[in-house]
């Protein structure tokens, strides 16, 4: 029998190979799972893990990793800031709506004025409804002691209804002939966010994702602030002898990971998404939780993991089209990522030994 | 007795059934934690049971043996759960939340093919002349057995809690591990036995949703079910009485604003369907607020994970 012994410092190799071995393991569960679907997993597999970056419609789909990848990370990296300080904002995806919606409130309320000035005003809104959200959950729980886990899920609901009620309500395109939906983006030059270099899929949200992954990795390795919050999440007893405020640091933490959400909502409706629409949520802001474990909960694994998940999501896509995978296994899939994420995280603070005739004995 | 074309004694008679699937998860989730451990995987759960339960029934034509299967496969994905934190000892929160995000993925590739396919009907438990009194007979005396079951584990759970040695047993490891363990209790096998039961609910929950109350199987059938049930067991303080008020003050709720959108209310229709999620995160903030009186009760091991080190 083995039994687990806890390492007297966590192992920086398991650190770092964690990430990688549950990839391994998820492919090959994965391929376990869509060979039991009746494909041939290796084709899957690769469908997914090789034709978006090396296959024939490459040209056109490493762009597309981008774009899927840079709301991923923009989001992540903000709730890795909090889960490192212990601090569990769940509702990212809510945050990333009232973010979108907000940004696009302002960029609708100046149709069709055009100025330089109204896409930067956007970003701030933007920005702005994201923070706004996630100080709900955030006052609450310094305030009253409320659960922020289970209060800033209720609010995705709630934002998902506001949304609903946006498309449909209070920002439906007057001109649309009733049907729901905002005014596209795309036709409103002012208020729009292109590709800034054709076909390569990098817009503003992109740009933003690796300037906020250097900032944060920056505030976490070199500011008084990221010491903290690693202080809190590590030995919360230790902080406040330090002088670390719980209050101050739950209001930051999801503050700037609120903010980021809405950041990234905002970028995808100007963007990819087009406009404001009855399905324009489309659970980055769960994915993103497992890109920031993925990424170790640093900044720059985040940025490797979130283009590993923006991976999934165009393969996935086009082992769908292709093959006929249904879209459902692809969520499956990335459930299980993390799952092995988190089983095989365990070597990283301890290690299996055997257990042998005297020790076996011993250890009873 | 109707105000505002709302007819209060139906309103009360379908509250008890709104409430089921809540109560039945709220149940399961709050013998979880007194053992100590935080599953947040109830929504994951639930709607893994949701469409086992409904598979099972459609395939087999039986709804009991729905329900038996709906808490199989709330049970199933629990063991991963208990896999992860007992064995592995993974983070309980991000095990949780894996345990939902897996569960919603598997549930939709399951679910495809079943769609707009009607379950075997649950009837009523047939109490003769009972059902006919005026007001208490539609009220108590005409539910399916599921309505009747939930109350049932509600006071079974009480009792258990209370009165025995289990019971005793299961409080004091997520009181404090360390001293369950070293009384020689087997903490970790009694964390899986009340994740496994916890799942089992959850699932009996979901199915009850895709059997009874929708009852067809569509992606995301469940809607933040299990987040609300997870409110109510801190709603609760852990006590599985308060649970039973919480779950019917929810289903209550649930059930009014379907009743004020289907009469017509001037409330648009947007704003009454966030009515739950509302007063879910109110009835947070006024239990958690009452002088830390929530906070009091916990189990004081709650989320930590178990390793003996002997």
């Amino acid at each position: 029998m083995f039994r687990l012994e806890k390492r007297p410092t966590p192992s920086r190799f398991w650190l770092y190979a964690t990430p990688v071995a549950a990839v391994v393991l998820t492919m090959l569960a994965g391929g376990l799972l869509f060979a039991a679907m009746g494909k041939n997993p290796f084709l899957v597999i690769k469908t997914i893990f090789w034709d978006p970056v090396f296959g024939e419609f490459a040209w056109y789909l490493r762009g597309q990793l981008l774009v899927k990848a840079g709301p991923l990370i923009l989001i992540a990296i903000g709730l890795a800031l909090g889960f490192r300080a212990g601090i569990w904002n769940i509702g990212a995806e809510g945050q990333y709506i009232m973010g979108a919606i907000c940004g696009a409130a302002v960029g609708l309320a100046f149709y069709p004025t055009e100025s330089r000035l109204i896409f930067p005003a956007m970003i701030l809104a933007g920005a702005f409804g994201g923070w706004l959200w996630a100080m709900i959950p955030a006052l609450l729980k310094t305030r009253f002691n409320t659960n922020e886990i289970l209060v800033s899920l209720m609010l995705v609901y709630v934002a998902e209804t506001i949304l609903a009620k946006a498309a449909t309500g209070f920002l439906r395109n007057p001109e649309g002939a009733g049907f729901p939906g905002s005014r596209n983006f795309s036709s409103y030059p002012a208020a729009a966010n292109p590709e800034l270099i054709a076909g390569s899929g990098l817009h503003w949200g992109g740009v933003a994702a690796l300037g906020v992954a250097v900032a944060a990795y920056l505030l976490l390795t070199r500011h008084v602030l990221g010491f903290q919050i690693r202080l809190s999440g590590q030995a919360p007893r230790a902080a406040r002898f330090h002088g670390v405020s719980p209050t101050v640091l739950t209001v930051l933490c999801m503050g700037i990971s609120g903010a980021l959400a809405g950041l990234a909502g905002l970028f995808e409706v100007t963007g990819p998404a087009g406009k404001i629409s009855i399905d324009f949520s489309s659970g980055y802001g769960f994915t993103a939780i497992i890109v920031a474990f993925l990424g170790r909960l640093n900044p720059l694994g985040i940025v490797l993991a979130g283009l590993l998940m923006a991976l999934t999501y165009v393969g996935g896509e086009m082992a769908a089209t292709n093959l006929g995978l249904p879209a459902a296994a692809i969520q499956v899939f990335q459930g299980m990522l993390l799952f092995f994420l988190l089983a095989v995280d365990v070597l990283t603070n301890y290690r299996f030994r055997r257990m042998a005739g005297a020790a076996a004995a011993g250890a009873k | 007795m109707e105000i505002g074309g709302i007819n209060l004694v139906v309103l009360v008679a379908s509250l008890m059934v709104a409430a089921v699937p809540i109560l039945l998860a709220a149940i399961g989730e709050l013998v979880v934690e007194r053992s100590g451990v935080l599953n947040l995987g109830v929504e994951g759960m639930m709607i893994i049971g949701a469409i086992g339960g409904f598979i099972a029934a459609v395939t087999t034509g039986s709804p009991v043996l729905g329900f038996l299967g709906g808490a199989l496969a709330g049970a199933a994905l629990s063991a991963v759960f208990a896999l992860l934190t007992l064995v592995f000892l993974a983070n309980q929160v991000a095990t949780g939340l894996a345990l939902t995000l897996f569960g919603l993925g598997v549930s939709s590739l399951a679910g495809q093919g079943y769609n707009g396919i009607k379950p075997p009907h649950t009837g009523d438990v047939p109490l003769g002349p009972l059902a006919d009194l005026p007001v208490l007979g539609p009220i108590l005396f005409a539910h399916d057995w599921v309505v009747y079951f939930s109350i049932a584990m509600v006071a079974a759970t009480w009792w258990v809690l209370k009165a025995t040695r289990i019971g005793l047993v299961l409080r004091a490891v997520g009181e404090s591990h360390e001293a369950a363990h070293a009384l020689g209790y087997k903490v970790n096998r009694i964390r899986l036995l009340a994740i496994l039961f916890g799942g089992a609910m959850a699932g009996m929950g979901g199915a009850y949703i895709s059997l009874v109350r929708v009852p067809q199987w569509v992606d995301g059938i469940t809607a933040g079910a299990g987040w609300i049930a997870l409110a109510i067991v801190v709603f609760a303080s852990w006590k599985p009485w308060r649970a039973l008020i919480g779950a019917y003050l929810f289903g209550g709720i649930s059930q009014l604003q379907l009743n004020l959108q289907a009469a017509g209310s001037v409330i648009p229709v947007e704003y009454l369907s966030m009515a739950p999620y509302l007063v879910t995160i109110l009835v947070l903030v006024i239990m958690s607020s009452g002088r830390g009186r929530a906070g009091l009760n916990a189990p004081a091991a709650l989320g930590q994970n178990f390793h003996a080190s002997r």
